[in-house]
């Protein structure tokens, strides 16, 4: 067992706004592979295209810890673990561009947890098992994935995008950390080659008698037998599983009655890769009361089994959105050429305009990564104008006070428009291009891309709040450049 | 304690290329067409030009970078030649060099040539640039017209215009524009259109449809200018004189601070003031007596109306469907067809609009010629609404 009572005290969630309907996934395949109509029913999040593992781990992360001023309402934030096997960077640390656009203290341990589906749970408890060994006082894990599949297969039926994050401390928990069990075995369900695009996968009835069948129990057991918690007092029960009703069945091979297994969202949200069963656990700590017992397991080469018991804190540091209010946010997308648009299933002609080169100055992105990643700005402390950039001479007219500006964020303020335009000459990959000038209240503006929009529903002082986005792609070099756009309250 | 320009330099000769697009020609023989032109009206040869302002903006498509492409097309005998940029205010920065050069004394006869081969990149509208190492990491992507648009919300947030009204406002603009620039041999665009056509063409950037878009074209044009003194002594009889040059830029407020509110330009106010007080002009609605102004889209033009003082603020979007700056309104605008018509080869889009007021002043416009004007007035502006370059230029005859 631990050293300290450790446990989590903040969680949250992001869920992409668009909802890919299975049934037009369906139709738009069943000429090639007449079967796959059996899977065209509910939804799955997509992604847009400005979207990516890290970018949802930053919503995720945000939903976990709201704050108007970042910089000094998470200066407590002592690590950061990233889980995702779709990271946009295999050699450029994920976790620390995470950490940068929550504006973290540069002063703390980054890193990236990857390579098996269950490495958002391991993740998780890494960090749990890290605070209560002391060594640090809370700590952040955010998991997401945005999963490539070849078009027309049943993950790209089964599989959602989406991300969930956690923070873990010794103090105000909200779900006590019990313990922890891993079987770890090399079970290859699927894999993915370095450098492959998409999984390939073996036999379904093997991967769910002799893999989830057997080796889910046997983490689960001794998951119980280390905590000497009984079966029975188990109240909520999670596995992520695309087996319809196999988590059911591992339930009560296990002990624990079927009624207990939490909902997979496997309905209205697919399954998010190494994010899942924290995606499960979030949605299962919005509702749970306090005392219960939440048993979570991620399957992946093995698995993972952690224990939590809710405690009276529960109410205190709710999400700001949840899972709740992510499901509730969407948009049904039926058109399924645009997902494969969005997901570089399909290539389409961009036209000339795509052709400009995106290189990123490097060392502009390092001296100016408060900026472009925290959205920090500056506020005059002689005349208290709130302006972005940040530059040395005040912008006010009437101060122009020189070197008087403070870091200011603008990340978390709430902003409205004051002009826009819905661009179709500008190269877009979803057009038009939406942006106009964003005004904050507390000072401070600037021209910004808008998305996550519908044409026709943007006008002038709609409230915006900002999003943390992949701005562009340069396909030459495999970079992407971060910035923040306005997305509609 | 400065004294202002005005009536201290004349324009002893002006020339302009067909715009258009020209796929026969590059920016050589567009450059070569313009100052064989001015050379003619000037009547001056090579040899007694002293110095040289060029201005090119886009120098990936045009001819580069240096002020050595001028100087080689014209063959000019090795004098100081200066290649200016200011965004789409470049042809107006030329003649600026040109002008104060003249004014002090440092020439008596000088050069400001603008250019731009804009029709090589492949594709329709301006190409995309690279602004900088910085502001393509956080800079919202967009276009020319997606920026420009931005003052049609802004525009009737503030005065409470409805869309169909704006709309209906601006197309006027662009209809004015396309009868003007249907009497003009050199313009660009030729053909007159009606209204229901602007207002059911194809959207560019909401609400700006395809009639709302000036031209991308090639073009050049040219000034020579001189000191009164010298005109005269050359026999010139009609000579008109420089009376204002005002130049404008953000300083960052626009897009930085939240006084402005995004309906107008605030550089274009500040430099009209500047340039009616150097040409001493009281009362702008009835002394100026016709402009060009940077229509590089029709929205721009409306609010330019009020940022002149010509139109009082919230007025421009009745007085355009009034007629007011129609060919036979009381002030005419855009009368040789505008950037709409004309064309935007860009770098010589500031010395095209004093081109056409040249002429009209001098009662050489053909068909399009005006009664009497004595005073006309540029407004040649570049980059976007929240953050630009705004130049005002009046021209008029000497004395005036």
């Amino acid at each position: 067992m631990t050293g300290h009572t450790v446990g989590i005290t903040n969680f949250g969630a992001y869920l992409p706004r668009l909802r890919l309907q299975r049934k037009a996934m369906a139709v738009a395949n069943a000429w090639f592979n007449p079967s796959i109509m059996g899977l065209g029913k509910g939804e799955r999040t997509m992604a847009n295209w400005d979207e990516d593992s890290v970018t949802m781990a930053v919503e995720a992360s945000r939903d976990a810890l709201p704050a108007k001023d970042p910089i000094a309402a998470r200066h407590h934030i002592g690590a950061v673990y990233f889980a995702s096997t779709t990271m946009p960077f295999a050699d450029r640390q994920n976790a620390g561009i995470l950490s940068s656009a929550l504006s973290l203290p540069e002063g703390i341990h980054t890193a990236d947890i990857t390579g098996s589906q269950r490495a958002g749970l391991s993740a998780l408890i890494f960090a749990l098992e890290k605070i209560a060994a002391g060594s640090t006082a809370s700590a952040l894990v955010a998991a997401a994935d945005r999963r490539s599949t070849r078009a027309g297969s049943a993950q790209e039926f089964q599989f959602g995008d989406g991300g969930a994050a956690f923070v873990v401390a010794r103090e105000n928990i909200a779900a006590r950390f019990l313990g922890s069990h891993s079987v770890s075995v090399d079970f290859i369900d699927h894999f993915r080659g370095a450098g492959e695009e998409y999984d390939y996968n073996w036999e379904e009835r093997w991967i769910r008698d002799e893999g989830y069948s057997r080796i889910v129990p046997r983490a689960v057991k001794g998951l119980l037998e280390k905590t000497g918690v009984a079966a029975s007092a188990i109240d909520h029960f999670i596995l992520p599983c695309t087996f319809a009703k196999l988590d059911q069945q591992i339930a009560v091979k296990s002990g624990i009655d079927a009624s207990k297994v939490r909902d997979n969202l496997s309905a209205s949200v697919g399954e998010c890769g190494t994010a899942h069963a924290l995606l499960m656990l979030a949605d299962a700590l919005e509702n749970a009361k306090p005392g219960q017992k939440i048993l979570v397991a991620a399957f992946g080469q093995g698995c993972d089994a952690a224990l939590f018991e809710v405690t009276a804190a529960i109410g205190k540091n709710r999400p700001q959105r949840g899972v709740k209010g992510f499901l509730a946010r969407r948009k049904e997308e039926t058109n399924y050429m645009k997902w494969l648009a969005f997901n570089g299933l399909v290539e389409m002609e961009k036209g000339m305009r795509a052709e400009k080169d995106n290189k990123t100055a490097l060392s502009v992105t390092y001296r100016k990564r408060d900026m472009l990643f925290g959205l920090v700005g500056g506020k005059c402390e002689k005349c208290g104008t709130a302006q972005f950039p940040r530059t040395r001479i005040c912008v006010n007219p009437n101060c122009g006070a020189v070197d008087e500006q403070k870091p200011f964020s603008f990340a978390e303020l709430t902003g409205k428009i004051l002009s826009w335009s819905a661009d179709y000459l500008t190269y877009s990959q979803d057009p038009p291009q939406h942006y106009g000038m964003v005004t904050f209240e507390e000072g401070g503006r600037f021209l910004a891309e808008f998305t996550d929009v519908d044409i026709g529903a943007i006008d002038t002082g709609a409230e915006m709040r900002m999003v943390f986005r992949v701005k562009d792609f340069d396909e030459k070099r495999g970079f992407r450049r971060y910035f923040w756009k306005a997305t509609p309250v | 304690m400065a004294t202002g320009i005005k009536d201290k330099v004349a324009i002893l000769g002006m020339g302009c290329s067909k715009f258009g697009e020209l796929w026969d020609m590059g920016a050589e023989e567009l450059m070569v067409e313009a100052y064989l032109e001015a050379l003619g009206d000037a009547g001056v040869e090579t040899s007694q030009i002293q110095a040289a302002w060029f201005s090119t903006h886009i120098d990936e498509q045009s001819v580069g970078k240096g002020g050595t492409p001028l100087s080689v097309a014209l063959r000019l005998p090795n004098i100081s030649v200066t290649r200016v940029e200011n965004f789409c205010a470049s042809g107006s920065e030329a003649f600026r060099g040109a002008v104060y050069a003249v004014a002090a004394g440092a020439c008596d006869i000088a050069l400001a040539l603008g250019v731009e081969k804009l029709k090589d990149t492949g594709y329709g509208g301006l190409p995309t640039g690279q602004p900088g190492t910085l502001l393509p990491q956080w800079g919202a992507n967009g276009s020319a017209p997606g920026n420009f648009a931005q003052l049609a919300s802004a525009y009737r947030a503030k005065h409470g215009v409805s869309k169909e009204d704006l709309k209906r406002s601006i197309a006027h603009v662009s209809v004015k524009s396309h009868a003007n620039g249907a009497k003009n041999q050199k313009a660009h665009l030729q053909k007159p259109i009606t209204e229901d056509m602007a207002l059911n063409a194809p959207i560019i950037a909401e609400p700006l449809g395809l009639f709302d878009c000036c031209g991308v074209s090639d073009g050049a044009a040219c000034a020579i200018v001189t000191t009164p003194e010298i005109a005269r002594a050359m026999g010139k009889k009609e000579i008109i004189t420089v009376k204002a040059l005002q130049l404008a830029l953000s300083n960052g407020l626009e897009s930085t601070h939240n006084s402005w509110d995004g309906s107008y330009f605030h550089t274009a106010r500040i430099a009209a003031k500047r340039a009616y007080d150097e040409a001493g002009i009281k009362r702008p609605r009835e002394q100026v007596s016709m402009m060009e102004v940077h229509d590089c889209f029709s929205i721009t033009e409306l609010v330019t109306m009020e940022d002149l003082f010509i139109s009082e603020e919230g007025r421009a979007v009745y007085d355009v469907m009034d007629g007011y700056y129609d060919a036979d309104g009381k002030v005419p605008c855009q009368i040789d067809g505008g950037l709409k018509c004309f064309g935007h080869p860009i770098g010589a889009s500031g010395l095209r609009m004093l081109y056409e007021m040249y002429l009209q002043l001098q009662g050489r416009a053909g068909t399009r010629q005006l009664k009497n004007p004595n005073i006309g007035l540029t407004h040649n502006l570049g980059g976007s609404p929240s953050m630009n370059v705004c130049s005002v230029a009046i021209i008029g005859a000497h004395g005036a």
